[in-house]
């Protein structure tokens, strides 16, 4: 019995070695661009970007904040379009999934199957693309970065769907219909709070997915105006100068500091990934519900 | 029986009107688009417009595969997908094994927290972070790994030999803890009196794992290779396209489907010959749906999609 234990004790051993060694290799890269964000310009010049810099300095930051308005902005951008399209998403897949829940509703079948079939076959983005900008003029307005693609995707109909029919009784719609309620009631004051649990977790994963998105501005968005911070890190990537262009002329005659390219480039990309680690310890738990749920029913 | 029917109608009307927005954008959204695929077989011109543009027949497709472009962008997506399959299982897997048998909770969260963070992050970022380490000026590896090993700076975005390497390290980056997630709660569904039963027979630690394990596995491991095996078409666009810089030089190994219907999208303005690729992509991606799940019916058919 004793070695059975010791054997089970060493496995725990080497495992929390081995998982402690991928955590650090996983972690050093992020921890790279965070030191290289405070790092002094001319160090980086000199040294390039090190884990162990021999000055810091956090003039990036201070340029982002007080000298660029483009990144606010971009910021800004950012920040409407991700609340926007969740809201959105979130009505439009929760009003979808509760008539498709509903045993007695006559189309149930025939409408499940016309959501279901996107998962299968897609146009493509070269007519979705045509289709978006010629016919619905899309191109360079904020719609463009909320509307295509994201808004309603057949899972996580299903996945909200699936909750409505397994987790909430059918008994609550039938007396609230003998009370005389009409459908519309029924779900904005029954289904739609019963189902916050599964409304989080796709809130969560839509959030995500608006805010880390580059490609609806990659595809239609070519005013400096209308840049989410994903695009504008695009931008600089390959022209730094960018942001010097563009500031605001207001600035002008306050005391300036030279653009310290290398360091601000890291900068914005801290600035795009801190809310989501500040974030992610207080939802991990639903984050991993939501994988676990994709992978059995996907 | 008159009674009845306006009855049942009654209860749709309201229900098709909350339905109605949400079925209302995917029809614009996803169907409208499946309409427009007959885009590949236009000269498609943009004065003349969608339905303006002459017809062309099968040119586009024609013009297509006898390009170099076809078969290195299918070469590229089904060589790299194979590679996530496989060395992306693996690796799930035994960080799964390794998370489960912890035990302790504490720890778990810990450490599928650090695993999974990188997959928060926009492909955008990433390529940022990889910028970090590679470029020629400022880059870690040239300016303190290659400078303390005394080897000559390498220009990576411009070197094409490290890239197949490069993108399956940032693919395993990225996707290892969210794979190991899924594989931790299929062990977690083992029922444990396998295990008491393994004990009692004297099997050690690394005997149970790879016994009992790995072996009850299996109908997970099956069942997601199909499902990635059906999406084996597509590529991650951010990944082909944001972390090698979208640099010309390494097309030869960076190109695959979405990245060259992109480009010749967008940079080319070839709209017939991008419409062409995408309509290739959309046939042979739906054929390996319907195969992949085919097969899912016939082995588990809890789990098949249809």
């Amino acid at each position: 019995m004793k070695h059975k234990s010791n054997d089970v004790k060493r496995f725990q051993r080497f495992a929390t070695v081995v998982l402690s060694i991928l955590a650090v290799l996983t972690l050093l890269p992020i921890l790279l661009i965070a030191i290289a964000s405070v790092t002094d310009e001319k160090v980086l010049v000199s040294t390039g970007y090190t884990f162990l810099p021999s000055k810091l300095s956090l003039d990036s930051y201070y340029y982002m904040v007080k000298q660029s308005a483009m990144i606010l902005r971009s910021y800004g951008v950012t920040i409407t379009v991700t609340v926007l399209g969740t809201l959105g998403s979130v009505m439009l897949t929760t009003t979808l999934a509760y008539p498709l829940s509903r045993t007695d509703f006559k189309y149930k079948n025939l409408l499940s199957f016309f959501v279901f079939f996107t998962m299968l076959f897609s146009g493509g983005v070269v007519s979705s693309y045509i289709m978006w900008t010629r016919i619905f003029s899309i191109k360079n307005t904020l719609w463009a970065l909320i509307v295509p693609n994201y808004l309603v995707t057949a899972f996580n109909v299903f996945l909200v769907r699936n909750y409505y029919a397994n987790s909430i009784p059918h008994a609550l719609v039938e007396s609230a219909q003998i009370d005389g309620a009409g459908e519309m009631q029924i779900f904005l004051r029954i289904m739609l709070p019963l189902a916050i649990p599964t409304v989080a977790t796709i809130s969560l994963f839509t959030g995500l997915i608006y805010w880390n998105d580059w490609v609806n501005g990659l595809y239609y968005i070519s005013d400096a105006k209308l840049f989410s911070l994903q695009n504008l890190l695009i931008r600089i990537m390959n022209n730094i100068q960018f942001l010097k262009v563009s500031t605001n002329m207001a600035l002008l005659g306050t005391q300036k500091i030279d653009l310290p390219g290398s360091s601000v480039r890291m900068a914005m990309a801290m600035i795009g990934i801190l809310p989501i680690m500040i974030l992610f310890p207080f939802v991990q738990k639903y984050f991993i519900k939501g994988v676990v749920l994709g992978a059995v029913k996907g | 029986m008159q009674k009845r029917r306006k009855k049942r109608l009654a209860k749709t009307g309201p229900l098709l009107l909350i339905a109605a927005p949400g079925l209302l954008y995917l029809l614009i959204n996803n169907y409208l688009p499946m309409f427009g695929v007959f885009l590949a077989f236009k000269d498609f011109n943009y004065i003349k417009g969608i339905f303006g543009s002459d017809w062309n027949g099968l040119e586009n497709f024609r013009f297509l595969f006898r390009t170099r472009d076809a078969w290195i962008m299918t070469r590229n997506t089904l060589l790299y997908n194979a590679a996530f399959i496989v060395i992306g299982t693996v690796v799930a897997i035994f960080v799964a094994i390794l998370i489960y048998e912890l035990g302790k909770k504490r720890r778990v969260r810990l450490f599928q927290s650090a695993l999974m963070l990188p997959n928060l992050f926009s492909w955008v970022v990433i390529g940022f972070i990889v910028y970090a380490f590679l470029n020629a000026d400022t880059g870690f590896i040239n300016n303190t790994v290659l400078k303390a090993l005394h080897i000559t700076p390498i220009s990576w975005y411009s070197t094409t030999g490290p890239w197949p390497f490069l993108l399956v390290l940032v693919y395993l980056w990225k996707f290892t803890g969210y794979l190991s997630i899924v594989y931790v709660a299929s062990i977690a569904g083992i029922d444990k009196s396998v295990y008491e039963a393994a004990q009692l027979d004297g099997a050690s630690k690394i005997q149970q794992i790879m016994r009992v394990t790995v072996p009850l596995l299996k109908p997970t491991i099956i069942l997601m290779t199909l499902m990635a095996v059906g999406r084996i078409f597509y590529s991650d666009f951010g990944l082909f396209y944001q972390v090698p810089q979208n640099s010309g030089r390494l097309f030869d190994v960076t190109q695959t489907i979405d990245t060259y219907v992109y480009r010749g999208l967008m940079e080319l303005n070839d709209v017939g010959m991008s419409a062409a690729a995408a309509l290739y992509q959309s046939v042979v991606g739906f054929m390996l749906v319907l195969g992949a799940n085919t097969l899912v019916r016939k082995l588990d058919h809890e789990n098949a999609l249809f």
